[in-house]
């Protein structure tokens, strides 16, 4: 079974992360929550391993109250 | 509530400019004596060139107060011969720690190799470094240095020509004209030059304000960077301490853009955010406290002519990372090399065209780190909180968040890779860090380090690779030193792995500046003299 990657594995983490930032420019929240709805879709259809996107929501999850 | 006034380190004397029947001519005047002009006066004055500094006080003044000294800096006041105090009196810190909230999240170590002269930080008062480069220089002038520094000395007006430039300067017994041959401004932030001559100075500003005390106290915290996001104990948006020598402390507090600034300085309100943070038991004394907020900006170029713009004067960054002094120490060591020389007539004019090239280069790097970790400590729309926010939930479960934290990125050495004075790599198998533009790695010889066998001027380094019997200095091109070492000065290997990598031999064109202009597998007198008239200016590139 493939494991989910959760140690870094993005070259450039700081560019990556601007880029992600910048791509919201001029969003309104229902447009920024909109363009992360397709990002998500996107990159879940790139991974593809229905387990791996479980796995992945499940990292997501909240975290419990502590 | 400040500590007693220590002796001025420049005190004024009259000038002899004042009873001069017409102005006097001097080949460089700095203006400022922060430690960019300092560093420049250094570099000038030890390579016998004669040098003015002016500056409006007679010491440190109240302005910026930078405690983090990178490496680099450290490494190029070696070259000056005055690193050692620093060393001795900075607290040396390599680990950094970020919470969120009252949680750990990340920890990092900045320097994790062994083998340099020089730490990855030494955390120090400004005032204390700017101490250190006047007894340098002090004793520099002693032995015959041509550095003149001179306190309460105003520059009130400054007209640039083909030329030069004419200053007005402003001292307690009346004003003098001079002339400068070259003008490099090191006066800072708000400099005044820039002022005068009516240049741009262009970027973003912050909406965001930081409050900012040093306090003196003996506590159980470590030497290490520590910074918050949303701290527990609230006392801002997010805070940032750091140690200093003599158990002083250097504290900031993230607290907004609308803030009643005298208010918000007034002691009984610095000491309730202090107290939320140090507990309402702690003791200690408030030493200085101040608000900034800041800019990401530079200036279009940083030569007009035959002024020059080095330092804060020039670029403006957030202080996270440690960008700001760094990169204006690293401004004059390599403005100063390159005016020696054009000043002596080993290089043409032309190359002073790369300060403003390499530098600039090196500050929108600076720009660009800096624009990120401000936008990741203060974001700016809700989207941007929420990713913020996101990472460092995340950074606390999953290691592969914790590249994203950006809490500052910190100073490290500029590369001039793609500048105009570098040649192309022509060391198959050469490691990464030692490619033609990068500054020297340093090395722990037999005896002594790298670096300071390497001294300034241009120099051949010769690893495993023999040199010629004779260096032919070409046509024009400047003195050429040589440094040959083997395998017996290598005790550790990490010469070898510094600098030779897979490659068996090697030979390194080295600049003044410590930045290694090219390199190959052996000597090679055609490839040498061209790679030394590319680093001297002599080539066109463009």
């Amino acid at each position: 079974m493939t494991e989910l990657i959760l140690t870094p594995n993005i070259d450039d983490p700081d560019g990556f992360y601007a880029e992600l930032i910048a791509a919201h420019d001029g969003l309104d929240d229902d447009e920024s929550a909109a363009l992360n709805a397709r990002l998500i879709l996107i990159l879940a259809n790139h991974v593809g391993d229905r387990n791996v996107l479980s796995q992945a929501l499940h990292a997501a999850a909240p975290a419990p109250a502590s | 509530m400040a500590d007693m006034p220590e002796p001025p380190l420049y005190p004024y004397a009259p000038p002899r400019d004042l009873g001069a029947p017409a102005p006097l001519r001097y080949p460089v005047v700095v203006v400022g004596a922060g430690p960019v002009g300092l560093a420049l006066a250094l570099d000038l004055g030890l390579q016998g060139q004669p040098v003015l500094v002016l500056d409006d006080h007679e010491g440190p003044g109240d302005g910026s107060r930078a405690i983090c000294f990178s490496k680099r800096s450290l490494e190029i006041a070696d070259r000056y011969g005055c690193a050692a105090g620093m060393l001795d009196k900075g607290v040396v810190w390599k680990r950094g720690k970020v919470f969120h909230r009252d949680r750990e999240i990340y920890e990092f170590d900045l320097l994790p190799e062994s083998g340099h002269r020089c730490p990855a930080f030494v955390n120090l008062q400004q005032p204390d470094f700017e101490r250190f480069m006047v007894a340098r220089i002090r004793q520099a002038q002693r032995d015959g240095a041509p550095i003149e520094l001179r306190g309460r000395n105003r520059v009130e007006a400054a007209a640039p020509d083909a030329g030069g430039a004419d200053l007005t300067v402003a001292t307690p017994d009346g004003s003098y004209r001079l002339r400068a041959d070259w003008l490099v401004a090191c006066d800072g932030a708000r400099s005044s030059l820039r002022g005068m001559l009516g240049l741009d100075f262009e970027g973003r500003v912050f909406r965001d304000s930081f409050l900012i005390a040093d306090i003196r106290m003996t506590g159980p915290f470590p030497a290490e960077r520590r910074f918050w996001f949303d701290p527990w104990f609230r006392s801002g948006a997010s805070a940032l301490m750091h140690k200093q020598p003599d158990d002083v402390w250097r504290i900031d507090f993230q607290i907004g853009w609308n803030v009643d600034r005298a208010e918000e300085l007034k002691e009984d309100n610095v000491r309730r955010r202090l107290d939320a943070m140090l507990g309402e038991d702690a003791r200690y004394d408030l030493l200085w406290t101040s608000i900034y907020t800041f800019q990401c900006r530079r200036m279009r170029r940083f030569r007009h002519g035959r002024v020059f713009f080095a330092g804060d004067s020039a670029h403006q960054v957030s202080p996270f990372g440690a960008r700001g002094c760094n990169s204006g120490i690293q401004d004059a060591e390599n403005l100063g090399w390159k005016l020696g020389m054009v000043l002596r007539g080993e290089a043409p004019e032309a190359l002073l065209h790369s300060y403003c090239t390499e530098r600039r280069a090196a500050a929108d790097e600076n720009i660009r780190h800096s624009t990120r970790s401000t936008d990741f400590i203060t974001p700016k729309s809700r989207t941007s909180r929420l990713f913020r926010d996101a990472v460092l939930d995340l950074a606390a479960r999953h290691p592969f968040a914790r590249p994203m934290v950006n809490s500052g990125r910190l100073s490290q050495a500029a590369s001039y890779r793609n500048g105009p004075l570098t040649g192309p790599d022509g060391l198959p198998g050469g490691p990464a860090g030692a490619r033609p533009g990068a500054a020297c790695p340093d090395a722990p010889l037999t005896e002594g380090y790298l670096l300071n066998r390497l001294g300034g001027g241009f120099t051949l380094l010769f690893l495993g690779a023999s040199p010629p019997e004779s260096m032919p200095a070409g046509a024009g091109a400047p003195p050429l030193r040589q440094v040959v070492l083997g395998a017996g000065d290598d005790p550790s290997g990490l010469v070898r792995d510094r600098y030779l990598g897979q490659a068996a031999s090697a030979v390194y064109l080295v600049r003044p500046d410590q930045h290694i202009g090219a390199r190959w597998p052996g000597y090679d007198a055609a490839a040498v003299r061209g790679a030394l008239r590319l680093a001297c200016g002599m080539e066109r590139t463009e």
